[in-house]
């Protein structure tokens, strides 16, 4: 191969094209096919969200929680997870320009880094789908399988609230629609807010539960989603949860080449190409996630 | 290939972090501010505030792709390969699929 020289033309072989190795190249085009395959769940997001227009919950209502903070603080939370992933992209790169100058000891320190802050992503994520299947409101479906959440003086309460309870002490919490119906009944300071974000004053929302009202929601799942819309929750799970599989494949693989680096395999073998690799595959969870951040809380 | 003489140090890494950083931050500013004006204003299909969000998160994607993920430094024919598929098959699915959903929004009511 070093023989190679300019008179072969670039396609009769023997020669790199693209000046890049085999392994990167490969690395880019699994990259590429999951870009498309990110972009098509994407694309479904957000054609359930243009159908159900109004319906579909807004990011501001179901992602308020800050772990040790009381009150509601949107897109805090997340901001904070981005800050993660972005400062592990950091570390990452620096990784990958030391392993060019064969500086071993500060690629270590910078791979290691970047694991850090993968599993505390993680573990991020974990907190936050655990808010989300836990719940925060509580809602109300009704026969037409639209879910509706308690208000007071036209802004959003909650099931909890009404019903006199913390539904944050820990403790699970069940309500059928006849108790939650009499308190609403008999505290005229609460009013409902519908499906499609519209409240209604005492005396319309008690006649619209009457008629409407099946089933108390509490949480999030598969099933039910007291957010709103209920494929909002399968997206959630399922979007952000193929993602968090990606980061959790990237910290392992990460650990694997940081044993590898550490061992001095690729100092005897002259290029820290893997770490390169590996590299790319974790920039590109970083550029999904910027993707979901957007499309999930803030749009 | 990786060993430009623009990458001798590492400013070059901490600039792109930086404007990352910054972008986030004033995305997460507007997204608790909701201001009135943007939410309002309607602009291809869906509100000013919106696009603003998807231009801003594209240009947090270019910076990651050219710069973290040196494709911005690689050969030309290697960085249109990998960029074409992405850049004509993702907007022309999102079209088709966006637009069917508008109508299928129509078609509930």
């Amino acid at each position: 191969m070093s023989q190679t020289t300019n008179e072969i033309s670039n396609w009769e072989g023997g020669n790199r094209p693209y000046v890049a190795s085999y392994g990167k190249l490969m690395m880019w085009f699994f990259l590429i096919t999951d870009a498309l395959t990110f972009s098509a769940f994407l694309s479904g997001y957000g054609f359930s969200r243009f159908k159900y227009g109004e319906v579909w919950p807004s990011a501001e209502d179901v992602f308020t929680h800050f772990p040790f903070l009381h009150g509601d603080h949107p897109l805090l939370f997340v901001a904070l997870m981005t800050f993660i992933l972005i400062m592990s992209s950091v570390t990452m790169v620096l990784a990958v320009n030391y392993g060019h100058k064969m500086q071993k000891k500060k690629v270590i320190l910078w791979l290691s880094l970047t694991i850090v802050g993968g599993a505390m992503f993680l573990g991020s994520q974990a907190w936050e789908w655990g808010h989300f299947i836990h719940g925060d409101k509580a809602a109300i479906q009704t026969h037409t399988l639209e879910v509706f959440h308690i208000a007071k003086d036209n802004e959003l309460s909650s099931v909890y609230e009404l019903m006199g309870v913390d539904g944050h002490d820990g403790t699970h919490h069940h309500f059928n629609v006849q108790e939650v119906g009499e308190a609403l009944h008999s505290n005229t300071e609460y009013g409902i807010r519908i499906s499609d974000k519209t409240y209604l004053d005492h005396e319309a929302a008690v006649k619209y539960y009457d008629k409407n009202a099946q089933e108390v929601l509490i949480g999030a799942n598969l099933h039910n989603n007291e957010y709103g819309q209920g494929l909002f929750a399968d997206y959630f799970f399922f979007i952000t949860g193929f993602h968090g599989f990606h980061v959790f494949s990237g910290v392992i693989i990460l650990l694997i080449i940081l044993i590898n680096v550490i061992k001095g395999t690729y100092e005897k073998r002259g290029h820290y190409e893997m770490v390169e690799k590996v590299g790319l595959y974790w920039h590109f969870v970083d550029l999904v996630w910027v993707f979901v951040f957007t499309f999930f809380y803030l749009v | 290939m990786a060993n430009n003489d623009e990458h001798k140090g590492n400013w070059w890494i901490w600039k792109v972090f930086w404007i990352l950083l910054g972008v986030t931050s004033f995305e997460v500013a507007l997204g608790i501010i909701q201001p009135e004006y943007l939410v309002g204003t309607q602009v291809l299909g869906t509100s000013l505030l919106n696009q603003i969000f998807i231009i801003l998160t594209l240009v947090k994607a270019g910076y990651i792709v050219l710069v973290f993920m040196h494709l911005g430094f690689e050969k030309k024919s290697l960085k249109w390969t990998i960029l074409l598929p992405a850049l004509i098959l993702i907007p022309y699915l999102l079209f088709i699929v966006l637009t069917e959903g508008d109508y299928a929004s129509i078609m509930m009511q």
